[in-house]
Order: structure tokens, then C-alpha cells, then sequence
């Protein structure tokens, strides 16, 4: 799999409190959430972010709260994948969950520039930065990550062990 | 082996785990809130799951936005109360048996040492203090979990902490775990389990020992997990409603780390906005006006921290301009308060009380700040927008330091009064 976009970039520690904040979590509406995504970091982010825009940004993507509304309304707002040095346990776990690619990649975190057009390729993990011509390589999926992905996310991947569906 | 992977090698059926393995576990506990809890309910209903795994592992509780702050959050409420029913879930709680998760469930005795717990809130945590493994995971993951009475884990590495010395005066679990944040920083112990041990920890309170356990997730950490003890006991006497196994660490496990602190040298700690890390001894704060102060929440919301600020605000009052805001995080830390006479203490002292609710902690409601406005807060998190608006702030103490800033109206020590 290819993911194509134009990059988005933010700091460090960007947590799920930014990402989303708590006043919006009286729903859990994809698009009502997508509206108000990464508003306290950048109020017009929800307004400019096109489909398959890619987020790169500094360690610990993700901190704080465990709710999924963040991986949700990152999702809805279209964005393709993210890009950080690390992330924070939960938000991982909730990424892999809900279908949103994420890669581990320092080098590529400082070396890629806001606007820059960027391809990568999820199976490799390599990653393209078409505006400058800078390769970098991302930390490989982990297979049980992989079978997760296969499997259309962790309930149809519980399903299918479970046998529970009629 | 560590506590932790004593743990989760006895609930994965291994004789022994190794910090990188991946597991699958069984779970004794999982529970979601009113925020959380509604996405996990549509993804089992979508999916067409009649059942779930056992009634009586499962907990639903109505905290963060009740009593119900808006139609949407009332609709989200109704949503745990109506799949409680249909499900036969036997620990829901909503209205007046309601309270802030992490302090009501092990209240229950629902949490139990030598548990693998899951809960759709980050701040799960906390229930490491009992001696349990116990983490936050996202709504799908409890999904999965109510379904299947399993979850998958990657065994983490464990950090030793090692608390030595004697606790100056008015430093508590608050100020230990703030300094640790402070000094390791907010992803110091990412996808690790923190350990909590040394005569220091020994001689805690539960209360504080959860407090501690409470804010592991600040340090990026997957537990804050502590070695069951006779404090432990006495807390689960006549709570428990169930068989347990307590786990210990071994002598000579094996840790990716071991830090030792001086608590002689620790004075109460501050947290400046926008980090749990940005912490400072009281000494150092400076000038810090404030227009809010508020004790409560999983962090501090006990009844121990409710006396604590009794005690340091009896016979004086809130500075002028002020407002002080405690929510008892149960409806029995809210009795006991009221018994021992905490709660007039707090209010001849000027005090808003409220009801148990997670409420101005994430932004929720009772409390939510208007541009500008400064606050400092027994909770847990101060980033930016956390308690309301973008351009307000949030400050991190504990609830003696709290009790004596909303006095003074600037951040400052029970010693200034």
C-alpha cells in the first residue's frame, strides 16, 4: 500500500487534549469530531486539511487521554497517515485499531518540511519526500500490527477468532 | 521476574514472560465511562454480539459529564444505562451511586491485587496501587475485550523507583510522583511499567499510593504498578468480591532501570502549564495570581485529600475574587467528608462543593475557565485547553498546596498563612 499526500507539521507531545479537546466529547460523530480536530493547536487546521493530508510531528504524538475519538476525528479530517519519532502507547493501540497507518521515523520527523508533497510505502516502510528527493526509512510494522491491519481492524480481527458473527 | 510480568505470565497460562513478548491475557476487569463506553456499545451492537463475555467483569460508570451537563452527553449517559439493561450489566453506576471511576471501582473492591484490568480511560492506571496490572486502552480495545474476556499485550519493560528518606512537611504522593514526571519527563517511561518502591512508598496511604499510581500515564507509562502490602490488605478487607492472587516482585528481577530518589530533598511540586513535566519546587513558583482553585478528581478526589485541605483551610477563607470548587469523587468519600465535618470546613471557607464528577478537570463542565483565567488543580493534566478555554491555565499540586493558593489567591504554601 502507497500513501500520498501534502505534509502538516507540529511539535512535540501533541496531545490527545489538542487533537480533540474534551468539550467536543459529547459526541463521537466522525464528522462533528473532524470539525474541531487539532483546533487548539491550529484553528484553521479543520477548515484547510485536505483528504490524504499527512501529519509529521515531533515525539510522544498522541499523549494523555485514551480516547478514540482522537485517531477518529484525525481520520474523518482525512488525514492518510502520521509520521513521529514516537508515540504515546494508547494512541498507537487506538491508531492500528481504527485503520490509521502510523509510522515511527525520527529522521523523517525533522527532515520533512510543512507543504512538502511525501509518498510511503506502508509495506516497506520507506518513506519519499518528492519535494526535496530525501529518502528516509520507517520502523517496520510489527507482523502482529500487520495481521491486524489484514484483518480490517481489531474487531473483525476479534470476530474472526471468535467465530461470533451469525 | 517483575510484579508486572508475574502478572501477565499468570494470565496469559506461562510459566514466564519476557519484556517484547506478545501476549494474549485474560482480563478480570474492564470498564469504560460515559465518554468512552458509547463507541465500544456501537461497535458490539454493530457487530451483532448479543452477549458479553460475564456480567460481573464489566463496569460501566457515568462520570465525566453527569449529572448530564448537555442533550448530547445526556444521550450518551442513556446509552450505558439502556445497554446495562439489555446486557444484564451488573456494575453499572449512574446518579446518586456514581462516582469518578478509578476511586469508585477499587472502592467496590471490583479491583483486586494480582488483576489484569482494562478500562477506556487513560487514567486506569491508577489501579496499579493495589498491585494490579492495569491500563487504559481505547474504546475498541474494551469492545474486543467485553467480548472476548481477552485482550493482547507487549510485555514492557519495567523502571524500579526508589523513594528513600522521610517526607518533608506537607509533601505527599502528588509531589513524588510530579518531581518523577518532572525529572524523567512526560514520555520518560513510554510503553514501560513503572514500579513504585522504597521505605518511602512502605509507609504511604492508599489514597496516596493510587495518587501516585494515577499519574504513571503522565510519564507516558503503560502501569504504575506497586507491590501489595499490609495496607494493601487492610484496604481490600471486607471490599473484595472475589478470589485473588497477589503477585510480589522477585529480588533479583530484572529492570531497564533504577532510579532512586532522596524525599528529604523534595518540597511540594508545582506543575507550570502546558506539561505534567514543567514542575517546580513551591519555593521557586514565584508570583502566580489565580481566579480558581480546584480539589477533586481521580488524582486527589479522596477523602484523605478532602481533610488534607480541611485542615489547611479551617478558620480562614478563600481570597476574595476567588473561586474554589471541590467535587468528593464518590458519593462515599462525599459522606465521609460530610461526617467528619470536611465539607462545612470547606464551605464556611467560601468553598463551592459539588458533586462527584470528573467535571473542570478535562474542560468537562463545573468549572470551566474563561480566556486568561489561571487555575491551579489537584488533577492530573494542564495542557493547553485541558480546563477550558485555548488561552487559559492550568497548575498541578497537591491538596494542601491547593487548599492555602485559594487563600492567598496566588500559588502558595500552608506555611504563608
Amino acid at each position: 500500500m502507497k500513501i500520498k499526500g501534502r505534509v502538516w507539521k507540529f511539535g512535540e507531545n501533541i496531545n490527545t487534549d489538542v487533537i480533540i479537546p474534551a468539550r467536543y466529547l459529547n459526541t463521537s460523530e466522525p464528522a462533528e469530531l473532524a470539525r474541531h480536530c487539532m483546533e487548539d493547536a491550529d484553528p484553521e487546521f479543520s477548515q484547510r486539511v485536505e483528504p490524504g493530508d499527512i501529519i509529521v510531528a515531533g515525539r510522544n504524538f498522541g499523549c494523555g487521554s485514551s480516547r478514540e475519538h482522537a485517531p477518529i476525528a484525525l481520520k474523518a479530517a482525512g488525514i492518510g497517515c502520521i509520521i513521529a519519532p514516537s508515540f504515546a502507547r494508547i494512541f498507537y493501540r487506538n491508531a492500528f485499531n481504527m485503520g490509521l497507518p502510523i509510522f515511527e521515523c525520527k529522521d523523517a520527523a525533522s527532515g520533512i518540511r510543512e507543504g512538502d508533497i511525501i509518498e510511503i510505502d506502508a509495506d516497506s516502510g520507506k518513506i519519499f519526500d518528492l519535494t526535496t528527493g530525501d529518502t528516509f526509512e520507517a520502523q517496520p510494522i510489527p507482523p502482529f500490527m500487520q495481521e491486524l491491519i489484514s484483518d480490517g481492524g481489531l474487531i473483525p480481527h476479534v470476530l474472526k477468532r471468535l467465530d461470533l458473527r451469525a | 521476574m517483575t510484579i508486572a510480568e508475574k502478572i501477565l505470565a499468570a494470565h496469559s497460562g506461562l510459566d514466564s514472560v519476557e519484556p517484547g513478548q506478545l501476549l494474549e491475557v485474560d482480563v478480570d476487569f474492564a470498564f469504560g465511562n460515559d465518554i468512552t463506553a458509547p463507541i465500544a456499545i456501537k461497535v458490539l451492537r454493530e457487530a451483532g454480539v448479543s452477549a458479553v463475555f460475564d456480567r460481573e467483569r464489566i463496569g460501566l460508570v457515568a462520570d465525566h459529564f453527569v449529572p448530564n451537563k448537555d442533550i448530547l452527553s445526556a444521550e450518551q449517559a442513556r446509552m450505558l444505562r439502556d445497554f446495562a439493561t439489555e446486557y444484564g450489566i451488573v456494575h453499572h453506576y449512574d446518579g446518586g451511586e456514581s462516582g469518578v471511576e478509578h476511586v469508585l471501582l477499587p472502592e467496590k473492591g471490583l479491583v483486586l491485587p494480582g488483576d489484569v484490568v482494562i478500562g477506556a480511560d487513560s487514567h486506569t492506571c491508577t489501579h496499579g496501587a493495589l498491585g494490579a496490572f492495569a491500563t487504559g486502552v481505547g474504546s475498541s480495545d474494551l469492545a474486543a475485550t467485553m467480548m472476548s474476556g481477552k485482550t493482547w499485550f507487549k510485555v514492557p519493560e519495567s523502571i524500579k523507583f526508589v523513594y528513600n528518606g522521610r517526607l518533608r512537611p506537607w509533601v505527599t504522593g502528588k509531589d513524588l510522583i510530579l518531581y518523577t514526571i518532572g525529572d524523567i519527563g512526560v514520555d520518560g517511561a513510554l510503553y514501560m511499567a513503572m514500579e513504585f518502591t522504597g521505605p518511602v512508598i512502605d509507609s504511604l496511604s492508599m489514597a496516596e499510593r493510587f495518587t501516585m499510581s494515577n499519574m504513571a500515564i503522565e510519564a507516558g507509562g503503560k502501569v504504575g504498578i506497586i507491590d501489595p502490602d499490609n495496607t494493601t490488605m487492610e484496604y481490600i478487607t471486607g471490599r473484595a468480591s472475589r478470589d485473588f492472587t497477589p503477585y510480589h516482585s522477585d529480588r533479583d528481577a530484572h529492570y531497564a532501570r533504577v532510579i532512586e530518589y532522596d524525599c528529604s530533598q523534595i518540597e511540594p511540586q508545582v506543575a507550570f502549564p502546558h506539561l505534567p513535566e514543567n514542575t517546580r519546587p513551591i519555593s521557586e513558583v514565584g508570583n502566580v495570581p489565580l481566579e480558581q482553585v480546584v480539589i477533586g478528581s481521580c488524582t486527589n478526589g479522596r477523602v484523605e485529600d478532602l481533610a488534607l485541605a480541611a485542615e489547611v483551610i479551617s478558620g480562614r477563607h478563600v481570597a476574595r475574587g476567588l473561586r474554589l470548587i471541590v467535587l468528593p469523587a464518590t458519593p462515599s468519600v462525599y459522606r465521609h467528608a460530610m461526617e467528619e465535618g470536611y465539607l462545612l470546613t470547606l464551605l464556611d471557607a467560601g468553598a463551592v462543593i459539588g458533586p462527584p464528577t470528573c467535571g473542570p478537570c478535562l474542560g468537562g463542565h463545573m468549572g470551566v475557565l474563561a480566556a486568561g483565567e489561571r487555575a491551579l488543580s489537584t488533577t492530573n493534566r494542564n495542557f493547553v485547553g485541558r480546563m477550558g478555554h485555548p488561552e487559559s491555565e492550568v497548575y498541578l499540586a497537591n491538596p494542601a498546596i491547593a487548599a492555602a493558593s485559594a487563600v492567598l489567591g496566588r500559588i502558595g504554601s500552608p506555611d504563608e498563612l
